[in-house]
């Protein structure tokens, strides 16, 4: 894509659980600076890539680095370089608004004076001030996301990873969410998500689709709307889906 | 048939639904269309009886939901959003279950499920905790039909489903309304309202719009464009910034661009040119569900 380089890069990629292959063979590699649309039928091995991807889990075999650093040696490294948010679980329900940014702030060792700097800056940008001493259970669920969204990328991670990061919310607010991470990679950062909202798959550079432990495609939409001759990624899915 | 009127829910301090008046026509398929939050679930515990409304009332098939819930009960399907079957019982454990409660046997009704249950029949003797999620969801629907219902009542099938088996979940559906079938179904998916024969559209715990999908979007009001170039990011901002009265929202492949007055699409594109944006597309286009949606969200002021 660019000459900035690579920051996901998987060779071979193999998952076993028993005889049961989750992975089989992935290769591709993410680019820096680019939003990665990683897609496929429930069940075709999305969540078990993206674990060992993100350190937590270990590869049957294959060679995969990410930001760098080898997935089988440098799993603590990598966990401090990414950010990971996901639909089903990312904010505390029980604590503030506040709170929720310091705690996870804390755990990724920012100091408490840069914290409170950033949590400001946070709260002015994202127009939620008047929320910030208020229980996350109480704040309506697109704000919840774009919340997550920040704390996710809170201690400038070079990539996050996000799963299925707008399931349920309303139409506006699910645009507005990926405006959202569109300001983000403007910043540099690089997006690996997640989505079952085939439109949502328009806005990716790159897509690639899994099915049955492979991936059968990998390219940029256009290209796969062409090679398909489909009129949208619902339609390349669809075909690919049906293939297999 | 089910006749809902002047419902009101409330949770505390939370308005879960706000009066809400409306008919479910008999042997259609009717898609509750809207958000997490809207009321849907809510709406459909009312009707099925497992929760009384605060004020208002439900007649299902001219049965009150709060005195006769023992009599819908017995013609009622129900497969809640969340899989609530049990994990540790097998797939033909949990379906005999289900039959017994209703008096019958799998084998005997066994023609009813069949189009559902043949696709998770290979693995009936696993456990319900085990299965993809998929094929959880096959086994919830065909424990919902066992006792042939007459009135099937969907909370969220497809949510977190993929676009293929959410496909093939609709096309199930639609042989089941061939069969007579009642279905009442809810979906944050937009684009599946197109295969309801009416929608109701759903925000906050009010109704926005109740109609056919085509008479929906027939009705919609503004001049809406389909707008792409290369820079959707800076683009989306550069339209916003155009003219009061535009509205500019990202759909896929193109921005949707609508306008409340008949608009000059080429001083349109000379502004973008001047902007910098080169290679822009501007296109009138046919308004879709979601368009509706949001159009109604906004002017309601419930954004």
């Amino acid at each position: 894509m660019n000459s900035a380089g690579k920051i996901i890069e998987v060779k071979d990629m193999v998952k076993k659980f028993g005889q049961f292959v989750a992975n089989d063979h992935l290769t591709f590699d993410v680019y820096r600076g680019e939003i990665f649309g990683f897609l496929g039928a429930n069940g075709a091995g999305k969540t078990t890539a993206i674990k060992i991807l993100c350190g937590l889990s270990l590869p049957t075999s294959g060679e995969i680095k990410v930001a760098g650093y080898d997935v089988y040696t440098g799993r603590e490294q990598i966990k401090t370089r990414i950010g990971y948010m996901s639909q089903k679980f990312s904010l505390y329900e029980d604590l503030t608004v506040k709170e929720n940014i310091r705690y996870y702030a804390g755990i990724y060792g920012l100091p408490r004076r840069e914290i409170n700097i950033k949590t400001k800056t946070l709260l002015e940008r994202l127009n939620i001030c008047n929320i910030a001493n208020t229980l996350v259970r109480e704040i309506p669920l697109g704000w919840k996301q774009k919340l997550a969204f920040s704390v996710a990328v809170f201690h400038d991670p070079e990539l996050v990873f996000l799963d299925e990061p707008t399931g349920g919310v309303d139409p506006i607010a699910r645009r507005q969410f990926w405006e959202l991470i569109y300001e983000a990679t403007g910043h540099g950062i690089t997006v690996f998500v997640t989505t079952h909202y085939m439109d949502e798959a328009e806005y990716c550079h790159r897509v690639s689709i899994m099915s049955e432990g492979k991936i059968s495609a990998l390219d940029t939409p256009e290209n796969l709307k062409k090679q398909y001759h489909a009129n949208d990624i619902n339609e390349v899915f669809v075909k690919i889906a049906r293939n297999n | 048939m089910i006749s809902i009127s002047n419902i009101s829910k409330t949770f505390g301090q939370i308005a879960a639904l706000s009066n809400i008046t409306l008919e479910i026509p008999a042997k259609q398929i009717f898609g509750f269309i809207g958000p997490d939050g809207a009321g849907k679930t809510t709406l459909f515990r009312l009707i099925t009886t497992l929760m009384v409304p605060d004020s208002g009332a439900i007649l299902v098939n001219g049965f009150d939901t709060v005195k006769e819930y023992r009599r819908i009960r017995m013609f009622t399907g129900y497969m809640p959003g969340r899989f609530s079957l049990y994990m540790d019982l097998t797939v033909e454990e949990n379906l005999n279950f289900y039959a017994t409660i209703f008096g019958t046997t799998l084998e005997k009704n066994y023609h009813l499920i069949k189009s559902v249950y043949s696709h998770i029949e290979p693995f009936r003797k696993r456990l319900a905790g085990k299965l993809s999620g998929g094929m959880k969801q096959k086994l919830a629907l065909s424990c919902a039909l066992i006792h042939n219902p007459e009135i099937l009542v969907l909370d969220e099938p497809t949510t977190g489903v993929d676009a293929v088996s959410r496909k093939e979940f609709w096309e199930l559906l639609h042989e089941l309304k061939q069969k007579g079938m009642t279905i009442v179904v809810s979906t944050p998916y937009m684009d599946e309202a197109a295969k309801c024969d009416t929608i109701a559209l759903v925000h906050k715990g009010r109704l926005l719009e109740t109609d056919k999908p085509g008479k929906i979007t027939g009705s919609f009001k503004e001049h809406l464009f389909a707008v792409s170039g290369e820079n959707q990011f800076r683009l989306i901002n550069d339209l916003r910034n155009y003219q009061p009265g535009v509205s500019a929202y990202l759909f896929g492949q193109a921005i949707h661009l609508s306008f409340n007055t008949k608009p000059d699409i080429n001083h349109l594109k000379m502004h973008l040119a001047k902007s910098g944006h080169g290679d822009v597309k501007v296109e009138p286009i046919m308004p879709s569900v979601e368009d509706c949606f949001i159009s109604s969200m906004t002017s309601s002021g419930n954004h």
